[in-house]
């Protein structure tokens, strides 16, 4: 079974782009708009992974990341943000938030691909 | 899949837009002094998704801007650079290249000349904003251009925000630059940190990706492993050892490491050993080395296996129902292109417009249907129930093409900006009831004849700072965009505090434009109103501004096709408003249906206040042309609309109802009408181009019977002076 992942992102063309993307090398995606959103589809979904962004309206990315993490049933997901943030303040603020790792966009999608796999084989 | 990408690039161009709605207001309210945290933050996720969007698209130029903007927005947003005057400045600037920019990825135009806003952007970035007020074009800035022109501010660029897509982790990693034996093994050790399965990061998967490369376990250190009852199963515990060959990327090591939690240790190093004989014979006996040292390997190895294989076990547990409750969701996912989440669907405007007219036939057939009906029947439960329902389709569906006014005021602050420039006047904007909401029809139809009427303002009305400083005026000019909805009206303002309009100079050149005759009488406004006659331009020097061939009755004729007119007031030495007033709708109103001489008509029910059948002597005239009637006291002018509209009528007042309306710019008025029939909804049609010289008619409609009737517009019936007369003054 290809593996489920969940993808956050305010930007419709965002969600759009991960999921042509993700799509096509096997992975099947749903996608939730903003972190709240998010939550909710996360029960729904129960995703292998959860790919979010940090800048989004309602609940932001790391509220998203500590209100998933907070669930025992997520606790083992593996968790990856992707933000066109660099700094290092916010990825160890994702990081204590529970995020496994950080891509910056732009993403290239075969390098996507490999990251997932990476926390999610 | 390209389709699919243009598609996709095509709802990201999109996204770019709102995104630019939501930044000028942000900063638009900024500069406004509200510089609230939510305001700054909306302002910083549009800019910033801009810039996310635009690196998925490869538009580097458009990310390299965004991104440098972002900086600054995010140092705002972070309160190391304060919000002043100065720094919203120079953000409105960056903000116009931004969409300059986006216009260049869309390929309608070139890319802009961004260096200045660049600068300036570096400047506050540099200064953290502290030369406010000043936000130093002129005598700071001078070295900076010079050092920091567009090419090296792009290749800066591109360094810091390291466009190598996946490069950046969590943490970094020193990078061993040294290069010992070129082709010696790599050895990698690998401790990671305690808490290094808390976020659901597995060692286990790193050492399986090493192994992918061909690397092999050279050592596993167990000292640090407690004593089994104070092993903790989420920690990690162990170091290892690995060989790599040789050949292996470093980039590619490093890779496998790209999630690894911070604290961990990660060491990649040449094996300084010779590596090709010691490598066959290390390995075997390093694993042997390493079994000999604990004495129990064999289990400690299994054992880190077997609890990461535990909590695989747990986690495919706790996953087991989503893939089996999931098992359709492939073939919905991909389709569903629309995820729950979007929650709009985009509609041809053409099949909103069928499903407009439709309802309008509907509505006609209802009215037909009540006509064909016994009194008896018609108050039947069925029909008034029939009505009802097709007035909630018909609201419905008006509310499906209601718009905010706001997408025909967005492109006003820009173009003000420009203009500034261009005549260069200060010029301050204020915008009232943006959220006004328009027929989507009439807000695209508006937006050229806004541009006009701005442009006319900012070039005409308002005068230089020296005038404005002579005149006593405050040398910035303002100019006030308002909208606001009055009844079945939408009444759109641009009003300057400027010079207000030269009368004997636009006599002058109505007369020498052979527009009017040399000894023609006309009021003040009447003058004002020849601004909009065809062919007329009052500024000496055509100007790049506004004199480009069309003018102001451009303007009148395009408002005029919506069922609109333009209203012009002018104060010498105070200021010029230009107001259009628009139908709230293109389609359907509530009216009460009257005859005038015995004809029918359709007054606009929004407007009526009462109704009087007068007693005698309640009408009383006061000179051989005029009348009021008395309404409890209060004396309200009479009109006669068969008068104005030059029809026969001998019947005495007495004889007739008064129906009192509202008008917005002449208060209430008295119009005298022989009976009323009815009142009813009706679909309004728009009248034939030769009928529209015709002050005071709004429309026509058709009737339950199938006649037609006028739709009265009382605005212009109550302003027009009794007689009608042609619009075109040429006449």
């Amino acid at each position: 079974m290809s593996k489920l992942i969940l993808t956050v992102d305010d930007s419709a063309s965002m969600r759009m782009l991960l999921k042509t993307s993700l799509t096509a090398q096997g992975f099947r995606i749903e996608s939730a708009n903003d972190g709240e959103h998010g939550l909710e589809r996360m029960h729904e979904v129960k995703p292998d992974l959860l790919i979010t962004d940090i800048n989004m309206p309602k609940m932001d990315g790391f509220e998203l990341i500590e209100a998933v993490r907070a669930l025992n049933e997520f606790r083992g997901t593996p968790i990856l943000v992707l933000s066109t943030e660099f700094s290092d303040e916010k990825k160890s603020r994702a990081r204590s938030a529970g995020a496994t790792g950080w891509i910056t966009k732009p993403f290239e999608a075969t390098k996507l691909g490999a990251a997932i796999r990476r926390v999610c084989p | 899949m390209s389709d699919e990408l243009d598609e996709i690039q095509a709802i990201f161009f999109e996204e770019c837009a709102e995104g630019l709605v939501t930044a000028e207001q942000g900063l638009s309210a900024m500069q406004a002094g509200d510089v609230s945290a939510e305001v700054i933050a909306g302002v910083f996720r549009a800019v910033h998704s801009i810039k996310g969007g635009a690196g998925a698209f490869g538009h580097a130029d458009l990310t390299a801007f965004a991104h440098k903007f972002e900086n600054v927005l995010d140092e705002v947003r972070g309160g190391k650079i304060p919000p002043s005057p100065g720094v919203v400045k120079v953000m409105l600037s960056a903000f116009d290249i931004l969409t300059d920019h986006v216009e260049s990825a869309k390929g309608l135009a070139p890319r802009p000349a961004d260096e200045a806003a660049l600068a300036a952007l570096e400047q506050v970035l540099a200064n953290k904003g502290a030369d406010d007020g000043a936000p130093a074009p002129a005598p700071a800035p001078a070295p900076v251009a010079v050092e920091a022109p567009a090419a090296p501010a792009a290749a800066e660029e591109a360094d810091e925000f390291g466009f190598v897509p996946m490069a950046v982790s969590l943490d970094d990693f020193d990078a061993p630059a040294e290069a010992p034996a070129a082709d010696a093994a790599w050895i990698v050790t690998f401790k990671p940190s305690r808490a290094a399965l808390a976020n659901a990061g597995e060692p286990l998967l790193i050492i399986r990706e090493l192994e992918t490369l061909g690397a092999e376990i050279v050592a596993v250190d167990t000292e640090t492993v407690p004593p089994l009852r104070d092993l903790d199963p989420e920690d990690a515990y162990f170091t290892w050892t690995l060989r790599v060959p040789g050949e292996v990327a470093e980039g590619d090591i490093n890779d496998c490491f790209d999630f690894v939690a911070p604290d961990s240790l990660v060491e990649v190093r040449r094996d300084e050993a010779p590596a090709p004989a010691a490598a066959p014979v290390a390995e075997a006996p390093a694993a042997d080395t390493g079994a000999d040292e604990f004495g129990f390997v064999p289990v400690s190895a299994p054992i880190e296996d077997f609890a990461a294989e535990m909590q695989r076990v747990v986690e495919t547990i706790a996953a087991a129902s989503p893939p089996i409750g999931s098992v359709e969701t492939p073939s919905i996912a991909p389709k569903a292109g629309g995820d729950a989440a979007q929650q709009t669907i985009r509609v041809d405007l053409g099949k909103l417009d069928l499903l407009l007219n439709l309802v309008g036939e509907l509505v006609i057939r209802n009215s037909i249907l009540a006509d064909r009906l016994s009194p008896a029947d018609r108050q039947r439960v069925e029909l008034p129930e029939l009505a009802r329902l097709t007035r909630q389709i018909q609201d419905n569906v008006m509310s499906l093409r209601a718009q905010p006014i706001k997408q025909a005021f967005s492109r006003v602050p820009r173009m003000l900006r420009d203009l500034s420039v261009e005549t260069g006047k200060t010029i301050n904007l204020e915008t009232y009831g943006e959220t006004t909401e328009v027929d989507k029809g009439v807000i695209e139809k508006i937006g050229d004849p806004l541009t006009h009427m701005i442009r006319n303002a900012a070039d005409h009305g308002l005068e230089s700072a020296e005038e404005r400083i002579a005149a006593g005026k405050d040398p910035a000019g303002t100019i006030k965009l308002s909208a606001e909805q009055r009844g079945a009206r939408i009444f759109v303002r641009v009003q300057d505090n400027g010079r207000g309009i030269n009368r004997e100079r636009v006599k002058a050149k109505a007369i020498e434009k052979g527009i009017i005759s040399a000894d023609a009488v006309l009021s003040n406004e009447e003058i004002d109103q020849l601004i909009c006659a065809p062919g007329f331009s009052t500024a000496e020097t055509i100007s790049n501004i506004s004199g480009r061939g069309v003018g102001m009755d451009v303007v009148r004729s395009n408002v005029e096709a919506l069922g609109g007119r333009v209203e012009i007031h002018s104060v010498p030495g105070e200021g010029t408003t230009f107001t259009m007033i628009l139908p709230l709708t293109l389609a359907i109103l509530d009216g009460m249906i009257v005859r005038l001489a015995g004809q029918r008509f359709v007054l606009p029910l929004a407007h009526v206040l009462e109704t009087v059948q007068p007693e005698p002597g309640q009408v009383k005239r006061t000179s051989p042309d005029s009348e009021v009637i008395d309404m409890r006291g209060e004396y309200v002018p009479v009109k006669r609309a068969t008068e104005i509209f030059g029809l026969n009528d001998d019947r005495a007042v007495e004889d007739s109802l008064v129906v009192i309306v509202e008008s917005e710019a002449h208060g209430k008025v008295g119009l005298v009408v022989d009976t009323i029939d009815d009142r009813r909804e009706v679909v309004i049609k728009s009248l034939d181009q030769n009928l529209h010289p015709i002050r005071g008619l709004g429309g026509a409609t058709i009737l339950g019977d199938g006649s037609i009737a006028l739709i009265l517009d009382i605005e212009a019936l109550v302003a027009s002076t009794n007689r009608y007369t042609p619009k075109g003054m040429a006449a």
